[in-house]
Order: C-alpha cells, then sequence, then structure tokens
C-alpha cells in the first residue's frame, strides 16, 4: 500500500509542477507586453514600469520561473491591480464557499442518483429503468446556467418558496471564520442563521447537481448491471439467499467501487460547474471572483484563482486514487 | 481508398472476424454497424432532430420570420403569441428568430471547437500510441496537466490570454477537449497496433506513415466517431457557457449562451427570453447525445 501511494504522488508532483508552468507561461503568452496589457494603452511609463517590477517580468525567464516557483510554494500569489488585495486572502474568502456548493451539490448528487442507478438495475426493462435512463439523458445535456434560471423562475419568482440570489440574507449576520457559511454560521450557534444559509444553498445546489447526478445514476446502473452478472451472484443466490441479502451484502459492495471514482473525479467538473451557477444566483465565489477579474484585466486574480484551484483538483484526485486502492486491492498491484 | 469499401475489424472486434454471414452474402462489420444504427429509434430521432436544426441554422435568412437584430419597441419584451411565436426580447426582437439565427452560432462553435480537438487530439493520440516510450509519456503526461485544470477555468484562462470573442471561445473549448480525442485515439490505436495486418503491412515494406494512415486509422474510426458526436454536443453547451459568461460571442450577434445571460436580468417578469434559448440548446445537445449513443450501440453491440 505504502508503495502504490508512493508511485501515485510520484506521478502528482510532475502534473503540479506542468500546471505551474502552464499558468506561469500563459502571462508571458499575451501578445505584445504583458505589462502593457494588463494596464491598458493609456497608462503612464512610470505605472506600467511599476507593473513590470511587481510581476518580475524585467528579469531572465528562468530567474522569473524559480521565483514564481518559490512565491506559489510560500502560497504568495501577489496583489490583485484592481482592488490592491493580497490575492491568497482573497482566494482564500472566494474559494470556500465554492466548495460548500460544490459539496452540497455532489451529496445531492449521490443521495438521489446512486439509488437510482442501482434501482435501475435491479429492475431492469421495467419503468423504474426507463424513467432513469431519460431523465439522467436529459440531465447531462441541459446547461448548468440554464437549470439555474429555471429554478429560480420556477422555485424562486413563482412559487416564492426559495430565495432569489445570495448566500445569506440580508438580515442575517454571519461571522466569519471559516468563509464556509454553514460552518460559520454552526460555529456561532446561531442557528436562524444556519437554516437561512441552507435555505440559500438548495436551488444553486440543485442546479449544480444535475449533471454529476446523471452521470452518478448511469455509472451505477451499469456497475451494478456487471456485478449482478457475475459468477459469485450466482453462487450466493444458489445457496439460498434472499435477493435482498445478495445485492446488498454482495453486490453493492463491489458495484460501489467505481463508482467512487467516478464521484471524486467529479470534483473538478463541479468546480467548473460552480463557477457559472455562481454567477447566475449572485453567490460569492470563485466565479464571479475570476469572472469579474478577466473583465478588469486582473492578471495575477486570474493566474493565482486557476493554479490554485487546479492544484486542488490534483490532490483531490490522488485522494481518491488512494481511496480506491483501499477499497479494491487489485489496483494496488497493476 | 474508402473506408466502407474493405472489410474492416473494429477495434473491439478479433482482426480475423470480417463480418457476419447474412444469408450467402458477407456483412462487413460497417454495413453491420449501419444495419443496427437503422434499427435504433432513438438514434434515429437525434438524427432528424439534428437535420432539422442544421437545415433550419443553414436557411435561416428563410426560416426566420424577423430580422434577428431589428429592434421594434412598440412590442418590448412581449409573451409567446401567434405573432411572435416565443414572444420577444427587451429590445422587441423576435426571440424564435434569433434562436433560429443562433443555431448557426452555437452550432459552428460546437462543430469547430470539436474538430478542432479531433484534429490535434488524434495526432497526439496516434503518436503516443504508436511510437510509445518517451513520446507517450511526454504526450500523456501534458494531457494529465490539461485535464487537471477545470475546464471552464482553463478555457476563462484561455480567453484571457487570447481576449473575448466566438473564435477564441472556440480555441478555448478546443484546448479543454483535446486530451479526451487523445486518450479515446491512444486507447484504440493500441487496440490495433500489434494486429496481424499492421504487422504484414509492415513485413511488406510499409512506412509508419502509410501503415497509420491506411491501416491503423480507418480501424479505429469507430470510437473517435462516437467520440465526436458526444463531444459536439458537450462543446455546445460549453462554448454557449462562456458567452453566457460574456466571454465568447458578443452581442448584437445571436447566440444561445449570449441570449440566456440577456435573458437573465428579465428572468422574472419576461422568462420566455431565457427559456426558449435553454430548450434549444437542450433538444441539440439531447439529439447529439442520442445519436452518440446509438452509433456507441451500433459499433459495439455489447456495450449495450
Amino acid at each position: 500500500m505504502r508503495n502504490y501511494i508512493l508511485r501515485r504522488l510520484t506521478h502528482t508532483i510532475p502534473v503540479l509542477l506542468g500546471v505551474a508552468t502552464v499558468v506561469f507561461l500563459a502571462l508571458r503568452m499575451i501578445p505584445g507586453d504583458p505589462a502593457i496589457a494588463l494596464v491598458g494603452d493609456k497608462a503612464s511609463v512610470a505605472e506600467v514600469e511599476r507593473i513590470r517590477q511587481d510581476l518580475g517580468l524585467n528579469q531572465p525567464l528562468p530567474v522569473q520561473y524559480f521565483e514564481f516557483l518559490t512565491h506559489i510554494a510560500t502560497f504568495q500569489l501577489g496583489r490583485s491591480i484592481r482592488t490592491g488585495g493580497d490575492v491568497s486572502t482573497e482566494l482564500a474568502t472566494n474559494f470556500a464557499p465554492t466548495i460548500e456548493l460544490s459539496i452540497a451539490a455532489l451529496i445531492i448528487a449521490v443521495v438521489v442518483g446512486l439509488p437510482a442507478g442501482i434501482l435501475a438495475a435491479i429492475r431492469r426493462h421495467t419503468g423504474v429503468e426507463y424513467v432513469t435512463m431519460i431523465v439522467s439523458l436529459v440531465g447531462i445535456s441541459m446547461p448548468v446556467y440554464w437549470i439555474g434560471l429555471m429554478l429560480i423562475y420556477w422555485f424562486g419568482a413563482r412559487a416564492g418558496w426559495f430565495p432569489l440570489s445570495g448566500a445569506v440574507s440580508t438580515t442575517v449576520d454571519v461571522p466569519t471564520v471559516t468563509h464556509f457559511y454553514t460552518i460559520d454560521s454552526l460555529l456561532s450557534g446561531n442557528f436562524a442563521a444556519f437554516a437561512d444559509v441552507l435555505w440559500h444553498l438548495v436551488l444553486p445546489a440543485i442546479a449544480l447537481s444535475t449533471i454529476t447526478m446523471a452521470i452518478v445514476s448511469r455509472m451505477s446502473r451499469s456497475s451494478m448491471l456487471e456485478v449482478l452478472s457475475s459468477d459469485y451472484l450466482t453462487t450466493a443466490r444458489a445457496k439460498g439467499l434472499r435477493e435482498n441479502a445478495v445485492v446488498v451484502r454482495h453486490a453493492l459492495k463491489n458495484a460501489l467501487i467505481p463508482v467512487v471514482t467516478v464521484v471524486g473525479l467529479q470534483m473538478g467538473a463541479l468546480l467548473s460547474g460552480a463557477v457559472l451557477t455562481e454567477t447566475v444566483f449572485g453567490r460569492v465565489g470563485v466565479g464571479r471572483y475570476v469572472v469579474t477579474a478577466i473583465t478588469a484585466r486582473d492578471y495575477p486574480v486570474v493566474q493565482g484563482t486557476v493554479l490554485i484551484v487546479a492544484a486542488f483538483v490534483v490532490i483531490i484526485n490522488l485522494v481518491v486514487d488512494v481511496l480506491y486502492a483501499v477499497l479494491d486491492p487489485r489496483i494496488r498491484y497493476t | 481508398m474508402s473506408v466502407t469499401s474493405e472489410p474492416l475489424a473494429l477495434p473491439s472486434q478479433p482482426a480475423k472476424v470480417t463480418g457476419e454471414r447474412t444469408g450467402r452474402r458477407i456483412t462487413t462489420p460497417w454495413q453491420a454497424a449501419r444495419r443496427r444504427f437503422l434499427r435504433s429509434r432513438t438514434g434515429l430521432i437525434g438524427a432528424v432532430v439534428l437535420l432539422i436544426v442544421l437545415g433550419a441554422a443553414i436557411f435561416a435568412a428563410r426560416v426566420a420570420p424577423y430580422s434577428p437584430t431589428r429592434q421594434d419597441f412598440r412590442v418590448q419584451s412581449q409573451p409567446p403569441s401567434a405573432q411572435h411565436l416565443m414572444g420577444t426580447d427587451e429590445f422587441g426582437r423576435d426571440v424564435f428568430s434569433r434562436i433560429i439565427w443562433g443555431a448557426q452560432a452555437s452550432l459552428e462553435a460546437g462543430a469547430t471547437a470539436a474538430s478542432i480537438a479531433l484534429i490535434v487530439g488524434l495526432a497526439l493520440g496516434m503518436v503516443a500510441a504508436f511510437y510509445g516510450g518517451g513520446a507517450d509519456s511526454v504526450i500523456m503526461r501534458c494531457m494529465d496537466i490539461i485535464l487537471a485544470f477545470p475546464y471552464i477555468l482553463l478555457a476563462i484562462a484561455v480567453v484571457a490570454i487570447l481576449g473575448p470573442g466566438l473564435l477564441n471561445a472556440m480555441i478555448a473549448i478546443a484546448i479543454v477537449y483535446i486530451p479526451h480525442y487523445a486518450r479515446v485515439v491512444r486507447g484504440a490505436v493500441l487496440s490495433v497496433r500489434s494486429r496481424d495486418y499492421v504487422e504484414a503491412a509492415r513485413a511488406l515494406g510499409a512506412g509508419d506513415r502509410r501503415i497509420m494512415g491506411q491501416h491503423v486509422l480507418p480501424n479505429t474510426m469507430a470510437p473517435i466517431i462516437v467520440q465526436t458526436t458526444l463531444c459536439v454536443g458537450t462543446a455546445i453547451i460549453d462554448t454557449a457557457g462562456l458567452s453566457f459568461l460574456g466571454l465568447g460571442t458578443q452581442p448584437p450577434t445571436p447566440d444561445w449562451g449570449n441570449m440566456l445571460s440577456a435573458g437573465r436580468n428579465y428572468i422574472i417578469d419576461a422568462p420566455w427570453i431565457a427559456t426558449f434559448p435553454g430548450l434549444a440548446i437542450l433538444v441539440t445537445v439531447l439529439a447529439f447525445n442520442l445519436l452518440g449513443d446509438a452509433l456507441r450501440d451500433a459499433f459495439d453491440p455489447r456495450l449495450r
């Protein structure tokens, strides 16, 4: 097991380095002088020189690269051109709500998608299977930003059940500790605030969960179907076990293994969807942060955000792979 | 050389299988796949819907009842009616006409992004699998790096460098999709690389390029066709997503993504402005998915 983790780690380090290199080179690929591109044509010479100095653009490329790596290793992501604030601090404030939304969506996707997929496999060629498959096919064909708008209209504006936008009511005060609204409201002991945060989280989380839910249900169905036709289940049935016991005690455990990987790999896709969902629901998060930065040509923010989020996804994938090896010992020896 | 004229061993089938016997005639795997596809009702529905959408996009000038950009402030934000089937937007423009014209930009964006990704991914996947060793490691590690970025953030970063616009949005989405193609092609090529007919061609003195072009590529077409069909669908959603964020097609040119973005501000009072472009995306992408699933089942019925 230790060897497997070490091997997997040695694969992760070049990828992380590659991610950093791509992000580093991206700024240098802006056509023309990146400093002028950042501050605009109308900026004074002194202003351009200051930006060049700030970003270290007047040094040789290898020196710039080494400094860049040293800075990101110590989480120094520079200063935002637009606000002048420290990018690491701003990112921490904005990334937490995005992770919170993604996790909420993941929970909904698994809680609904997994049983639906398993039921579709057990009740093959029945209405249950057809409905699950049709719904999941429609689910992967819908743009997440459109689902968000439709939920806002039908359940926010028409029914009035949920708020139209935002992460918390303006009248509710949630003290900032971890930047996760749910955790902060719980830490403050204010359960009314916690309920308010959850109430604001429902629609965006449902919107974001649809594609993952569809993928999880399709995956768990096909995985379950494969396991259900295996020899050891025939043996289990032959020794007289009831079908429920066969499914729950024998089939489910093995059918869940590939689903774990898919669920883990969905984190990257969920973060992408979160960028769009946040824009639709006007929520604080990485999405709004980075989109605003692009319109303002605030490159240090774009660079820092892309770098940290990609590194986060690489590490999540590493954790998923290790978890996969714990669940399925065969993986370690391949 | 016509791809369909010679007996082809699809990647999922052993090389020696040249076809199924139906009566006296021997059917090639491509003919068998075509027959299976024609029997798939959902696949045919997908194909017909796509033909309708494509026809509407090509003949937009004839099909659309109004100009997509002409503003008429007398009919601002009107709900669907006999005159305006899908209502009008905040500038009094006909939503139905804009959706038909928007099909041009959206289909073009999806198809171009998928095609660029196909060409680059195909080349990289083939080189990686065919030569193996160092080339394989370097190419596939680079693909791992691209895959590490959440796709929309990578696309946003590319647009940040190139600047907003439809072409740049298409390039951005293409870059995101290259690793998916490279992986599919690499897998398919690996499965046919050591087949007897490839060895035979090599023994006859054929060079690498000839073997790849004439023997390996035609036998890896099935998964590539399926991947491309599914990819165009998701590329439509993703390029529309960039337009939705204001990074793709720029107004007043209609595109399903920027129509949705504009409709967002009127979602409470005029929900039809955002509803119909989204439905257009849903129907088109669903059709691509139905077609892609049917093609996959037709090429490899064991996956069903």
